[in-house]
């Protein structure tokens, strides 16, 4: 997911000049940084001449269409995960990682066969909200929603093909995937599962001291698929070019 | 009908790990071999550091023959076996060899003479009831040039304990005499293995980097291990891995006599009314084969070894080839390497970039190292501390109890202890035993309509005591590095599918309890060699492949010094 499936996206450098992001990039395989940054103000040169260390807070949230999730199935599913992985005073969390959108893909390709448990668990998961006095699962607070997600954990929900429980433990796995695995897959977006977990990233390889405890080394903020090597593309692309934007 | 192709001198099913490396001395020998993969050829640019592909999805690239024979496993006859979500064999050039740890142990002295040596020094009353171990019918010493010979190969990185007597400290001072040391020093330290090292000492132990396939500097035209932390499941992406892909497999293919055959997947061994091996019929692109040969070599996993002799009835073989004494499938066991301990220490340590094969052994209470009189049972096992760790199974870790497993307390344990765990690697001295066994599967059929394996099969009460004494040494040690909570997983109970299988086709002189002889020849077919550890009748308290690769090479130069009368 580097460059050749992003939607068009419009973003807001922050100067009052939008760019689209396809363009952007587009046109640094042909034009220097340099130029593009006289063009576009000092916010787009940054992004191009840090490439993947753009911080995240720069970064607006990309509208990506889900391949094979409703809108509405992503919106629930979103609130759900967030609940296992939440958002708080500690940092991003499933939603900023968009964990939803490594689920869609897995659903649309590897898991396909669990395409449907997915659509009837998302469906149960309504109708013990609607009964529980929430109408919908996105309706309740946190507390609601924690409740129904212990419910669930223990097996006490009807509606599913298996256990509840069973279903749990595989959005919990699919969670903790979609937060830490190698950004190409649609989570981990902008290396906020990695950064969590104190990752420092892939990378080609470590010296002696990069093991030592006490040590603390920079992210190296790449997806294994920015790397040369594993883009299998036998034409190689201008490193501004590779994989700059994780995610979107 | 099947396409019949030129005759080969020797046709060699499975490039992976064992045949890889038979093909060398097979070839320098002037033989011409033909070599049947049922994968392809995967390059450096194939091992991306991705864990998602790597130990989630099982490596989608290879071709799938695996993933659709996985085995039926129950764990006696009266269990409804189920199947498993994988097979532990791998399809490619280079086999299980691309993506092991590559920890590349020779077996101890005892390994081998096991029912000897305990009636021996403890009486034969301590055998385990219903096992039906046996010695090797060879030594220690018998396999230590081809040991030898495999670890100059495939370049084997690591500290000698024992050379031709004379006992270094930097090594296993508990392994059996060798005749020189290893040809690369051992992998490096970290700060986590000089830790667990240190904590060694004081409990008077002797901590040992174990050896590895694995460079620790530049060998022939290979570099050393940058350290990057992705050989679990992974091949190496600067190939300092010493994989028979680029190790034996490219140095036999110089000679111009080894052809390889790629997607080629074997349905069967062909014999004649004299009940010889004539050749194999495989499938590649829909059209069906049949590759004459003078000698055949079986060298695929352990559980295909096995299904593949069952899946070749012939009226001279009406229950398999070489199996009228029905041994095919008996003495079946897989190591006992589960059973783990958990640590959390009060700080980093540390261990993003760590490979699993390196790290610290302790070899104090493996196999029959300490005196067993008064205990109640025999063997023992490896304590392995090693780094390695990568951030999906680092957010499955265990909350050791102190947080709940989702939520907002979760995500801070794991914010705090992601680099503050360890998992054990504890491998346990494993027995055959009556009642342990691999056989087709009645239901389950692959993709081909071929019933796949089955395996009834689980630990006995020796290995769970073996499980419960190591489990006690490690949580020592461990405490002793400073690890504040621990966490002794299960004993185990069903032997699942396992990378470190063994039997199926054991080595034996007596043909009425093994399939092959003591040269890796099938005492039924005369000119079919079976390699792999389907050979092995135990295991110790080591990872198999070294042990299997030099059985491999000793059954081929067996093989060259008496080729008139094993061709016939």
């Amino acid at each position: 997911m580097t460059q050749n499936n992003k939607s068009s996206v419009t973003e807001n450098m922050g100067d009052g000049i939008s760019l689209s992001r396809r363009n952007l990039l587009k046109q640094a395989g042909c034009v220097s940084a340099t130029v593009l940054g006289v063009g576009a103000g000092g916010a787009a040169s940054t992004v191009l001449a840090q490439g993947t260390a753009s911080p995240r807070q720069e970064r607006i949230p990309v509208r990506e269409a889900f391949e094979t999730l409703t809108a509405r199935e992503s919106e629930i599913l979103d609130a759900l995960v967030s609940r296992i992985l939440p958002s708080d005073e500690n940092g991003p969390g499933a939603h900023e990682a968009r964990v939803v959108h490594y689920i869609d893909r897995i659903l649309a390709g590897p898991a396909g066969n669990l395409r449907e448990l997915y659509a009837s668990a998302i469906e149960a998961v309504e109708a013990y909200s609607g009964s529980h006095g929430g109408g919908s699962f996105t309706a309740l607070d946190e507390d609601g929603q924690d409740a129904v997600l212990v419910a669930m954990e223990a097996g006490d929900m009807e509606g599913f093909p298996g256990s509840s429980a069973a279903f749990f433990n595989l959005v919990r796995t699919h969670t903790i995937e979609g937060a830490f695995s190698d950004p190409y897959y649609g989570g981990n977006r902008d290396f906020i599962g990695w950064d969590l977990l104190g990752y420092p990233g892939v990378r080609m390889g470590s010296s002696p001291a990069d093991v030592q405890m006490g040590e603390d080394l920079p992210p190296s903020r790449q997806s294994a698929y920015d790397m040369a090597p594993y883009t299998k593309d036998p034409v190689s692309r201008p490193a501004a070019n590779g994989g700059a934007a994780h995610g979107d | 009908m099947a396409t019949e192709l030129p005759r080969t001198q020797v046709v060699v099913i499975g490039l992976g790990a064992v045949g890889g490396v038979a093909v060398l001395p097979l070839v320098n020998a002037g033989i011409r071999v033909t070599g049947l993969e049922a994968g392809s050829w995967l390059s450096t640019r194939d091992f991306a550091p991705d864990e998602l592909r790597n130990n989630i999805r099982d490596w989608p690239q290879s071709v799938g023959k695996a993933k659709q024979e996985i085995p039926t496993v129950r764990p006696d006859d009266s269990s409804v076996a189920t199947q498993g979500s994988g097979h532990p064999m791998m399809n490619a050039v280079g086999g299980t060899s691309l993506h092991y740890w590559a920890q590349s142990w020779r077996l101890n002295p005892w390994d081998f003479k096991v029912v000897s040596e305990t009636t021996r020094r403890y009486g034969v009353e301590r055998l385990p009831k219903d096992s039906t171990v046996e010695d090797w019918p060879l030594s220690y010493t018998d396999l230590e040039p081809f040991y030898d010979r495999v670890e100059h190969a495939v370049g084997v990185s690591g500290y000698a304990g024992n050379v031709k007597g004379t006992i270094l400290p930097q090594g296993n001072r508990f392994e059996g005499a060798r005749s020189r040391e290893y040809p690369m020093p051992g992998l490096r330290s970290s700060g986590f293995t000089d830790m667990m090292s240190d904590a060694a000492r004081k409990l008077g132990w002797h901590p040992f980097q174990a050896p590895a396939a694995i460079n620790s500097e530049v060998y022939g035209q290979r570099p050393g291990c940058f350290y990057h932390g992705f050989c679990d499941r992974g091949g190496c992406h600067v190939s300092a891995k010493g994989s028979t892909a680029v190790t034996t497999i490219p140095e036999a293919m110089k000679s111009g006599l080894l052809t390889v055959t790629t997607h080629a997947r074997v349905l069967r061994i062909d014999n004649d009314a004299n009940g010889r091996a004539t050749g194999v019929t495989y499938t590649r692109g829909g059209e069906t084969f049949f590759q004459p040969a003078d000698v055949v070599l079986l060298a695929s996993h352990t559980y295909e070894n096995s299904r593949l002799l069952l899946l070749s009835t012939s009226s001279e073989f009406p229950r398999g080839l070489a199996n009228n004494a029905e041994q095919v499938g008996k003495h079946y066991f897989s190591h006992h390497q589960g059973a783990p301990v958990l640590a959390l220490f009060p700080h980093n340590l540390n261990n993003w970039y760590g490979l699993p094969a390196q790290g610290v052994a302790i070899d104090e209470w493996a196999d029959d190292n300490f005196d067993h009189s008064s205990l109640d049972f025999i063997g023992g096992g490896n304590l392995w501390a090693h780094t390695d760790r990568k951030p999906i199974a680092a957010g499955k870790m265990s909350t050791f109890g102190k947080a709940p497993t989702w939520g907002k307390e979760w995500k801070a344990f794991l914010m705090k202890n992601a680099d503050r765990y360890n998992v054990s690697y504890i491998q346990k001295t494993t027995l055959p035993y009556e009642g342990n066994y691999l056989d087709l599967d009645p239901d389950v059929k692959d993709a081909l309509g071929l019933p796949v394996l089955r395996i009834t099969a689980r630990y006995r009460e020796n290995e769970l005591k073996i499980a419960a004494f190591t489990q006690d040494k490690m949580e020592e040690w461990y405490r002793a590095a400073g690890a504040t909570d621990i966490i002794r997983a299960g004993l185990g109970n069903t032997m699942g599918a396992s990378t470190h299988a063994y039997g199926g086709t054991r080595m034996g002189d007596r043909a009425s309890t093994n399939v092959v002889d003591r040269f890796g020849f099938a005492h039924e077919v005369p000119n079919l060699g079976i390699l792999g550890a389907s050979v092995m009748g135990t295991s110790g308290a080591r990872n198999p492949t070294l042990t299997a690769q030099a059985l491999a090479w000793r059954t081929v130069s067996h093989l060259l010094q008496h080729w008139q009368s094993i061709v016939g």
